[in-house]
């Protein structure tokens, strides 16, 4: 039944670290007192997401002409921005759901953190489309209500409409699934807690929770539907959001590929993030023993497979634009290699495709610095992608004469930087307040790959022999 | 009801210990541990638990709902010609209704197990030792009279490394 004790894999946890050892280790950051460096990063986070505060409210005061669009672009930074936070937010899910089901039981290091990044990206994607309705206070009528308007309801045949349940659907399961994982962890907090306001929160956020075997057993089950519930909504809602454009006649954006394209695609932007954010905090919390070189290299085999799904998407679509006989489809994409957002189209290229490529060395997988730089092009190249599909397709249309160039202005830039700060910002006080590493879950594995201690002496080769649990 | 308690260090030696005092016709209570343990379930002879039967019954009444009320609005109450096609466009409505399955079904399960537990916010642990949830294994038998054999439960857990065995009166738990 048990399979912890095969010679054949490797621990996940390096050290000799025993249960209590884990705790410590995983806790020391919420016990002490905010480092300096900390504070430096939380308060640059903080004064970003400021300038994104002032931005928005500005653009809702005055309205969406503050942006750079004109009549042959209408829709350009704000979707592009959305579309890259849902992107990034693909990859906590996939970890917690996908990786559960196939039982690659390392991602019980970087599950925790991963999950608060989703929830974290995807409410920074969520202000998008919010900001973009003009009337952001009136943004509930999106919802199918009884209404005193007709009652007037919403269209269930537009893929936007499918893109507000899509998103609302997975943050909600998201929030369940990461707060269904925290409440043992919890528990831990609140029996370690010295002061009292901490044993009451914790108190209040484990609830009542005590590590009985007969609750495990259901909280277990419970786990597996929703990761199993999980896995198709990951994949559900990037299909949803290619569905905006799939569903156009626009060309660039009328493919029957774009949802596998950009589930990929989401999954190599948000594993990227996620190696981006492990590779610091495992330096700076001191976690190399939990989040190991080995995570790292199997982050980067990740990237480099859905990287590897990207670049073949690239190909078709070039290849179906040019040899499929559709002139407006052929222009576009020469357009988009050779025209005025040409440098867009190649950095796209050079960071999604080439330099990924050399994840294939063991070497550079192995390096953290070096791919630490790469997960960062990696994203880099992924907002491109983004970019080009949606601005170089709409930018020269049917009718030469209303062909026309797109700027965003400094108003949807601080936006998008104002999103960066709110990320950090909220992801500064998840690593703060919450137990960065899923404590109850590297329990379960710590015994993973390793030898049963008091069968050693009698040889490794019956040591494995007797695993039957 | 009275029970006795025993604290391990590890869970292997609770996993034989969980089996050896089933096997002898004890009756446990309950087992206190700081994470899943791996085969425990069986060990104890829980059944599996029904709420994946439950976790269905949510997600199949997300279904109806969705496509029901799909329905209900798109052809009946207000119709909207949408380019000419059908008012009851089925495939255009799958989306919705796949997203209203997957969010009735975890929301619904997530709630159920939080009743089947017990569990509520700002409800009071109740503990048999503080360490339960961070590094201690803790055993617990019904003790239901006096034929309880403690003689053989306790050298049962000492040759499972047991750190310290306890009979809690009056069931404080």
């Amino acid at each position: 039944m048990s399979i912890y004790y095969s010679i054949l894999r490797k621990p996940i946890i390096a050290g000799d670290k025993k249960l209590k050892d884990i705790t410590d280790d995983v806790i020391r950051p919420l016990e002490q007192k905010p480092t300096l460096l900390w504070w430096v990063a939380f308060l640059v986070s903080l004064t970003v997401l400021l300038i994104g505060v002032v931005a928005v409210t500005y653009q809702i005061k005055v309205g969406i002409g503050t942006w750079g669009l004109n009549k042959t672009i209408g829709w350009a930074f704000d979707i592009t921005n959305f579309v890259f936070w849902i992107g990034i937010g693909h990859a906590g899910t996939l970890i917690s759901a996908i990786l559960f089901l196939f039982r690659q039981r390392w991602r019980t290091s970087i599950n925790r953190s991963a999950e608060a990044m989703t929830i974290i990206a995807v409410m920074c994607a969520g202000i998008f489309p919010l900001i973009h309705m003009g009337r952001p206070w009136l943004f509930f009528w999106v919802i199918p209500y009884p209404n005193l308007r007709g009652p007037l309801w919403v269209n269930f045949r537009s893929p936007l409409l499918w893109d507000f349940f899509a998103i609302s659907t997975y943050f909600t399961i998201s929030l369940i699934f990461w707060y269904l994982g925290l409440i043992p962890d919890m528990a831990t907090l609140r029996d370690r807690a010295k002061s009292k306001i901490k044993k009451f929160v914790y108190g209040l956020m484990s609830f009542g929770w005590n590590g009985s075997a007969r609750i495990w057993h259901h909280y277990e089950t419970t786990y597996l539907l929703l990761a199993a519930l999980a896995t198709p909504l990951v994949l559900s809602v990037h299909s949803i959001v290619s569905m905006d454009f799939a569903t156009a006649v626009i060309p660039g954006w009328h493919s029957t590929i774009f949802p596998p394209y950009f589930v990929a695609g989401a999954i190599f932007s948000g594993f990227s993030m996620v190696l981006t954010l492990m590779i610091i905090a495992r330096k700076v919390l001191h976690y190399e023993e939990y989040i190991t070189i080995d995570h790292i290299e199997k982050m980067c085999k990740i990237v480099l497979v859905t990287g590897g799904i990207v670049a073949l998407s690239y190909g078709i679509e070039i290849f179906m634009a040019i040899f499929f006989g559709n002139q407006y489809e052929r222009f576009m994409f020469l357009n988009r290699a050779l025209g005025p957002y040409a440098w867009a189209f190649w950095i796209m290229i050079s960071c999604n495709v080439l330099f990924p490529q050399f994840l294939w060395i063991k070497k550079i997988r192995r390096n953290v610095a070096l791919v630490f730089i790469l997960s960062i092009v990696v994203n880099i190249g992924m907002w491109f992608e983004r970019f080009v599909i949606i601005v170089t397709s709409l930018h020269r249309d049917f009718l030469p004469s209303s062909w026309a160039m797109y700027k965003p202005t400094i108003i949807e830039i601080a936006t998008l930087a104002g999103s960066f700060g709110l990320f950090f910002t909220f992801f500064l006080l998840f690593a703060r307040f919450v137990p960065f590493i899923a404590i109850g879950e590297v329990k379960g594995v710590l015994k993973y790959g390793k030898l049963k201690k008091n069968l050693t002496s009698e040889g490794s080769v019956k040591a494995n022999a007797d695993v039957t649990v | 009801m009275d029970l006795f308690s025993a604290v391990f260090k590890d869970e292997d030696d609770l996993l034989k210990v969980t089996r050896q005092v089933r096997d002898s016709g004890y009756s446990i209570y309950d087992i206190y541990t700081p994470y899943a343990v791996h085969g425990l379930d069986d060990a104890m002879g829980l059944k599996p638990s029904k709420l994946s039967y439950l976790c269905f019954g949510f997600a199949f009444l997300g279904l109806i709902v969705a496509i029901l009320s799909q329905y209900w609005i798109g052809s009946i109450d207000w119709p909207i010609n949408v380019g000419g096609k059908p008012f009851n466009s089925l495939p255009a409505y799958l989306p919705v209704t796949f997203e209203l399955t997957v969010l009735f079904g975890g929301v619904g399960i997530f709630f159920a197990f939080l009743f089947k537990a017990k569990l509520r916010p700002g409800k009071t642990a109740k503990l048999v030792n503080p360490h339960s949830t961070d590094y201690y294994f803790i055993l617990t038998l019904e003790i239901k009279d006096s034929s309880f054999d403690s003689e053989t439960v306790l050298s049962l857990c000492r040759q499972n490394n047991a750190v310290e065995t306890k009979i809690i009166l009056g069931n404080a738990l």
